[in-house]
């Protein structure tokens, strides 16, 4: 990162002493428009390239930019270096707008997304058109002092575009390798689990959203001023976003300097066919080339830049993680990890959980046990805090975590795997656990966190696959890497939903081992699982749902030869199953008896 | 504010309802595609327009505009099939469908362009002139037509969809690939003719452009967000969807337009659908 850095800002300040040296004009011309594109096509990046979150609207907030700055600078007389502020900041607020709106629907995403950015971007196009600050007659900027930045007036643009423009990819940079970027990658990714893993995925999506317009409304700002005359139809053409799409996807829209070499490759390439029919020509091999790379190369010049290399260092690898002070079983309340009260919560009227009371005690196995459909799943997506309780209260230690966002549970201590390994398939091994560790109990930072990483990866043994991407790895690493991430994040109650389904009996001997490793340096545990004899290996106590109810709970051995139990399992010999189990019935019943 | 005469708004109320055929036979590809293979078709736009350029061609060397009735669709509709060949044959996921057709409709327009110029053109044939009177209401002959098109393509679709059995395998086929491959349906050859039919209901809307509105290639843009917006209002992959939609914005624009000024039109269709995009998204 530093090394970007200082060539970001050596390139920056070679660039800076052109228009004092006779330059010619019109190079200087091409080098502003080159500046402008990258500009917007990286802001563009930092949500939609970064969080996946493709936006349309980009011109919307670019065209705000362009209008302060023409409406403040000509009707209200404002010097026009200090119209670019409000530029940005009035583009920021109505990204701000939109943003609160359409995050909190959770299911705008992908292409809707697109759409409602799209449809904001005519809505404000209208409105200027028909008020006074356009009226239809377009606004001329002909009479604004340029000021004298540079010996001559397109000098100074040059220079400003510049400023904003170094300004941008600093800022895009400094995303990618913070927190915040890992966070928005993680987003893009897969939202849900990101939020479950403790990213705060509105707050930062907002944020990015924000950045980006602010960005797009300067530069917008400083090209009212180089285009000299603005109209709604020019300035919110609908070619402008897409262009900016473009040249980001052209580029790579998972590295943070993917976008200025699309935009500076496009800009050329736009620039070489200008008047008359060759602009047209030059439509044409811009449609081609759109094509061409999505088809052939989809992540883009940079894709293959964008997966980090890190190499474990040996010291990171022998490291390993100190005992945590296990409090040991007790009766009282101290002794009480998570209560549940009366936790309910029903689907459009379907009651997948009604009303249950579960007691997870420190240090304990917890199992979790029950036909499909009884509730278990629902269960951890309540507690983990995915779905709002309908009723009822989850209370870890003195917490009510049951009316907090997901990503508040992850950092009060709970974590959970999923069933089918969810993997953020775009971050290395490494990457994925270090994240929990950014973003669980101790919300380190990227450095430490990676140190954190480092030693699960070796705890769960996978440190030599670090650099790899998830897609590498097979089921049964898979598995280890959700136990490394739950366990990056420094939970005290780790929920394991079915982790031993679709692995081999050897494997789950390996998994087995891992789970009495977890409980032993510390973590307590709850366990859905329908594979009995892991049930009977590991649990202290299990609890059965059916139909969304608590139908027994007590020692395992006790419990699972109840008759209700293996009613709920098996169905009634004299009537027909209706909830199937998982795995073969002969085996429950022949692990039920055990 | 001085309100508008009775007739005038019961005018709007007409011209929108004529505009809605048009942006539901705009709208018709781009719902099933979207709808029921997940693609975002952008390539509706271009085909419309080249359609409807074909038509002006036609009609300026003396032909009857109806005749590019029977020739145009099935014409586009071969096209339509080579291009879902295409997006099948490199597997392109939902996003990049819509980047790339957008590269087509680039790259369309600019053909398109380069034959007949910048300049705007207007389909002149003899049923221009015949007007229907009904009441204090025109009813103009070339937009009864593009209702007529659009009415029927869209109750056709509708039936085929419902009753059908190549209408049920393609619903059972986006409700589920993976099911409804097991259960034998050919999803390639179901998406190839949905893609020949898409592009043969937009090459109908073409014509029914050239028919009501001047051309010009830019214009292709313009279509772009107030189909968006009939296309979400009326529910993906319903095939009444687009029609019932598009004469509902059809006409709330025709009546800002009526009332207000026309500048202010687009903001009630997107207006509407940042509204459907917001408060029934579970629909798309």
């Amino acid at each position: 990162m530093r090394r970007s850095m200082s060539i970001l800002t050596g390139l920056a300040a070679i660039l800076a002493i052109l228009p004092f040296t006779g330059f010619p004009a019109s190079y200087e011309a091409l080098l502003y428009l080159i500046f402008l594109w990258t500009t917007l096509a990286v802001s563009w990046n930092i949500l939609s390239g970064f969080s996946g979150y493709f936006s349309f609207g980009h011109g919307a907030f670019f065209g705000i930019g362009m209008y302060t700055t023409g409406y403040l600078s000509t009707k209200m007389g404002l010097p026009f270096l200090a119209t670019l502020p409000i530029a940005g900041l009035l583009s920021a607020a109505f990204a701000a707008l939109i943003g609160a709106i359409a995050f909190r629907v959770h299911s705008v995403r992908g292409e809707l997304f697109s759409l409602l950015t799209l449809a904001a971007t005519f809505v404000i196009a209208t409105i200027i058109l028909n008020t006074s600050i356009d009226g239809g007659s377009g606004i001329y900027m002909s009479a604004v002092t340029v000021p004298s930045l540079a010996p001559t007036p397109s000098g100074t643009l040059y220079l400003l575009a510049l400023l904003v423009t170094f300004a941008t990819l600093l800022i895009a940079l400094l995303v990618y390798h913070s927190r915040f970027g890992t966070g928005l990658f993680a987003i893009h990714d897969d939202e849900d689990a990101a939020e479950v893993m403790g990213v705060p995925t509105f707050r930062f999506k907002l944020a990015a959203l924000v950045i980006s317009s602010a960005l797009a409304g300067v530069i917008g700002g400083v090209n009212a001023l180089f285009v000299s005359y603005l109209t709604t139809v020019e300035t919110f053409n609908v070619l402008t976003p897409l262009t900016v799409v473009l040249m980001a996807v052209l580029g790579g829209t998972r590295h943070w300097a993917g976008p200025a070499i699309g935009a500076t490759a496009i800009t050329l390439l736009l620039y070489s066919f200008t008047g008359g029919d060759s602009a047209v020509v030059g439509k044409i091999v811009m449609g081609v080339l759109l094509i061409a790379v999505i088809l052939f190369m989809p992540n883009g010049l940079l894709g293959r830049l964008a997966v980090r290399r890190n190499r474990p260092r040996s010291a990171d690898i022998a490291a390993v993680p100190e005992r945590r002070a296990v409090v040991t079983q007790g009766s009282g309340e101290a002794a009480v990890l998570l209560r549940t009260s009366k936790l309910a919560k029903s689907f459009n009227g379907i009651h997948a959980l009604r009303g249950v009371d579960v007691e997870v005690r420190r240090g304990e196995i917890l199992g979790l046990l029950g036909p499909n459909g009884s509730g278990k799943s629902t269960f951890i997506n309540v507690v983990s805090g995915h779905y709002l309780a309908t009723a009822g209260t989850a209370v870890l230690r003195r917490d009510r975590i049951s009316t907090l966002p997901a990503h508040r549970v992850a950092r009060c201590g709970v974590s959970r795997t999923y069933q089918i390994p969810r993997p953020f398939s775009g971050l290395t091994v490494l990457e994925n656990v270090a994240l929990t560790a950014m973003f669980g109990v101790a919300q380190l930072g990227r450095a430490e966190a990676e140190a954190e990483a480092w030693k699960w990866l070796g705890f769960t043994g996978l440190a030599q696959h670090a650099a790899a991407l998830p897609d590498a790895l097979n089921l049964h690493q898979r598995k280890f890497l959700e136990f490394a991430r739950a366990l990056a994040s420094g939970a005290d109650l780790l929920m394991l939903d079915e982790v031993l389904s679709g692995l081999t009996p050897s494997e789950i001997d390996n998994a087995v081992e891992m789970i009495r490793r977890i409980r032993d340096q510390g973590t307590t545990i709850i366990f859905v699982e329908h594979v009995m004899r892991a049930v009977h290996a590991l649990c202290d106590r299990v609890v059965v749902f059916n139909r969304g109810e608590v139908l027994a709970s007590g020692a395992p051995g006790e419990v699972l030869s109840r008759p209700e139990v293996i009613t709920a399992y098996l169905g009634r010999k004299d009537q027909t199953v209706d909830t199937a189990p998982a795995s073969a019935p002969g085996e429950i019943e022949a692990s039920l008896a055990a | 504010m001085d309100f508008p005469p009775i007739a005038l708004l019961g005018q709007a109320v007409v011209n929108g309802i004529f505009a809605g055929a048009v942006y539901a036979l705009l709208g018709l590809g781009l719902s099933l595609s979207w709808g029921l293979l997940r693609q975002i078709n952008l390539s509706v736009f271009a085909i419309a327009l080249s359609s409807g350029y074909l038509t002006y061609e036609m009609s300026s060397r003396g032909f009857d505009i109806l005749l590019a009735l029977l020739i145009l669709p099935p014409l586009f509709f071969g096209l339509g099939v080579a291009l879902q060949w295409g997006l099948e044959r490199f597997k392109v996921a939902s996003f990049n469908s819509l980047l790339i057709t957008f590269g087509l409709t680039i790259i369309v327009e600019a053909v398109l362009q380069l034959i007949w110029t910048a300049d705007v053109r207007r389909v002149e044939s003899h049923y221009s002139d015949i007007k229907l009177r009904f009441a204090d209401l025109f009813f103009p002959a070339p937009e009864l037509i593009a209702l007529a098109l659009a009415v029927a393509v869209s109750l056709a679709l509708w039936q085929v969809s419902r009753r059908t059995d190549i209408g049920k395998a393609m619903r059972a086929a986006a409700e589920d690939p993976a099911m409804a491959a097991a259960f034998g349906i050919d999803q390639n050859g179901l998406a190839l003719i949905l893609g020949g039919v898409d592009a043969a209901v937009a090459a109908l809307g073409g014509i029914g452009i050239a028919l009501v509105y001047t051309l010009a290639p830019s214009q292709i843009y313009g279509w772009l967000g107030v189909v968006f917006a009939c296309v979400m209002l009326g529910g993906l992959a319903r095939p009444l969807g687009p029609l019932i939609a598009g004469c509902a914005i059809g006409i709330v624009e025709a009546l800002t337009m009526t009332v207000a000024s026309p500048s202010w039109a687009p903001l009630v269709s997107f207006s509407l659908l940042l509204v459907v995009l917001l408060a029934r998204p579970g629909r798309a």
